[in-house]
């Protein structure tokens, strides 16, 4: 009892005053930090402008001119598209090894339903996107309810979706031409508009549109909040109150649609339909990008503004170092130190608040 | 006492496998008072808290809020009945803001097509209503509403994971070891924050290892020993060392101890 009465009479006199916090006098660079840590999407602003400038100076204007800074883009619409899926899950503190194999099914399906089929092309399309959507979701069911590793899913189903594309297709390739006489909607995104020298198509218009939707979605709705919160501690967003599995299977699931709408967009590109893309690694690009672009593979942080960027940066150099008639396997190595100085950033940025 | 209790279990029982984690435990939650949850480390406490709070079903036994049956299948819906909790980990996400995080899972839309189309979120409410929140609870260190929580201190996190609780909590608000990982001037604030909350009407229920903390908030102490409620004593008419005694078995609890 007395040691009680005591213990409060002490307390009593200790401390009656609002916790206060010392503002240290900040550095540049901690400021800067500070920046960075509020702004995700800066740091490759940065380097796309610096790298478009190094290249700029080291070319001239041939590099300078809106004909070559459009082709980059034309260049990156697919892995741009791509990385934006990339990039939800990644938020999501996951990872999707099948989006580039879930493009080349969905272009193949959407192919074949049009011209072998007959299909109307819309249907088509619909089909493709379905099909890409439906792969999407059985990753986000696996991972959120059976709870498997995300790595692990989708290394499983981009064997298991790249395997059915070459049965199912038989490695048969859809010839340009016939595209464009029986389904030339598929071409849609091949549409170009010049404006003096710079020519912008309907496929790099697309990729534009759906990164600045997205970049509404999650930041300015409460489901891209719910992305951002399980990426970045899912126990204290279901004890929040978000139902983290039904958003786990929502982000997978939309990551699949938008590979099958990277599709319309490729077949536009590219102009013949070819099961055989499904060796290229569209996968580890569009990751590629989202790395560079600053968003951390641990989830809950970055903006898919700087994917975007990131694409765009991957696209300068490799234009760059071609147009300097360097080796491509420069174009690999300084893709290399270029994710490895992303990474680096991201974990010095993530110290701000130590 | 005489009034009607809150929130009332009978006979909770929660086994993980051959662990029995709650053994046929008894709870009483009275309006307007601070009811502080000790025991060892093991008792069940946490157990007690997640199953009152739904975050554990008990394999039997009833809950009672406001008199009327409640089967919690999510802490959602303990929310939705008025339940608030402050999980000792604080339930926060570190990279969104201050208001983004009070209002995660029940956010603000605009008025009118930009909210209802376009899902838009009404920042500018979230961030008045958080403020004055925080306002209205004495965090006044808080500058900026919308800087990311990981850049707050660990007194600040936990002054905005008791408001967010304050904010929305009408029936019943729990807190599990709200001052653990904090110094003393910040515990001081979040003691000063629970007797805040008290003074606003709404009941606690305050989880802590901390004795002199438990004795200076606490009206009713509930003394949890092998997953069920030993006793329930008044901190005033007991000292720390008998309430340890208690916990720990060193000491038989007295014959009326249950009627305090």
């Amino acid at each position: 009892m007395s040691q009680m009465q005591e213990y409060e009479k002490v307390l009593s006199s200790s401390d009656t005053s609002v916790a206060a916090f010392e503002e240290h006098g900040k550095s540049f660079v901690k400021r800067a930090q500070h920046f960075l840590h509020s702004t995700p999407a800066a740091v490759p602003l940065i380097v796309l402008v610096l790298s478009i400038i190094i290249f700029g100076i080291a070319i001239g204007s041939r590099f300078f001119s809106s004909y070559t800074l459009t082709l980059i883009l034309q260049q990156i619409a697919i892995v741009g598209i791509l990385g934006a899926a990339q990039t939800l899950v990644i938020l999501t503190a996951g990872i999707d090894l099948s989006i580039g194999v879930i493009m080349v099914i969905s272009a193949v399906i959407m192919g074949n339903c049009a011209i072998t089929y007959g299909m109307p092309t819309l249907l088509a399309v619909i089909v493709g996107l379905a099909a890409g959507g439906a792969c999407g979701l059985l990753n986000g069911l696996l991972v959120a309810y059976m709870k498997l590793p995300p790595f692990i899913v989708t290394l499983g189903t981009w064997n298991i979706v790249m395997a059915t594309n070459f049965i199912y297709s038989a490695n048969e390739t859809i010839r340009d031409a016939d595209v464009d006489a029986q389904a030339p909607l598929l071409h849609l995104f091949a549409l170009s508009f010049r404006v003096g020298s710079a020519v912008l198509t309907a496929g790099v218009i697309a990729m534009v549109l759906l990164v600045l939707f997205l970049w509404y979605v999650l930041n300015h709705t409460a489901w891209g909040r719910h992305v951002y919160a399980v990426g970045d501690d899912p126990e204290a967003a279901k004890l929040s109150g978000i139902q983290t599995k039904t958003v786990l299977v929502a982000v997978y699931t939309l990551a699949g649609l938008i590979a099958a709408f990277a599709a319309w967009v490729s077949i536009g590109r590219n102009g013949s339909i070819s099961p055989s893309a499904a060796v290229t690694d569209y996968n580890l690009q569009a990751i590629t990008a989202t790395v560079i672009g600053g968003i951390s593979l641990f989830g809950g942080r970055g903006s898919i503004l700087g994917t975007l960027f990131g694409a765009m940066i991957v696209g300068v150099v490799s234009m760059g170092l071609n147009m300097l008639g360097a080796d491509p396997q420069w174009k690999v190595l300084l893709t290399g130190v270029l994710i490895i100085g992303a990474v680096a950033i991201d974990q010095w940025i993530r110290k701000v608040s130590v | 006492m005489t009034e009607q209790a809150v929130l009332t279990a009978r006979g909770l029982t929660k086994r993980y496998g051959r662990v029995t984690a709650l053994n046929n435990c008894d709870f009483d939650l009275y309006p307007g008072e601070i009811l502080a949850v000790i025991g060892d480390n093991g008792a069940g406490k946490s157990t007690l808290i997640k199953a009152i709070s739904g975050a554990v079903h008990p394999d039997e036994g009833a809950i009672e809020l406001d008199g009327k049956q409640v089967h919690f299948k999510s802490p959602i819906e303990a929310r939705e009945a008025g339940i608030e909790t402050v999980y000792q980990n604080l339930a926060l996400s570190p990279a969104l803001s201050i208001a983004d995080n009070m209002f995660l899972g029940r956010e603000i839309r605009k008025p009118g097509p930009l909210g209802s189309w376009f899902r838009m979120l009404d920042r500018p409410a979230m961030e008045k209503r958080a403020r004055d929140k925080l306002t209205e609870l004495g965090l006044m260190t808080i500058q900026n509403i919308s800087q990311a929580v990981e850049t707050l201190s660990g007194g600040q996190r936990q002054g905005v994971a008791v408001a967010r609780a304050a904010a929305f909590g009408s029936k019943v608000v729990i807190m599990d070891e709200p001052t653990a990982a904090l110094g003393v001037k910040e515990s001081r604030r979040v003691l000063e924050l629970i007797l805040d909350v008290k003074k606003r009407g709404l009941p606690i229920v305050l989880i802590s290892h901390n004795m002199p903390h438990v004795f200076e908030v606490a009206d009713r102490i509930h003394i949890h020993r092998l997953g069920r409620r030993l006793c329930v004593v008044d901190p005033k008419q007991i000292s720390m060392s008998d309430a340890v005694a208690l916990m720990t078995g060193a000491k038989k609890p007295p014959e009326d101890a249950l009627a305090a």
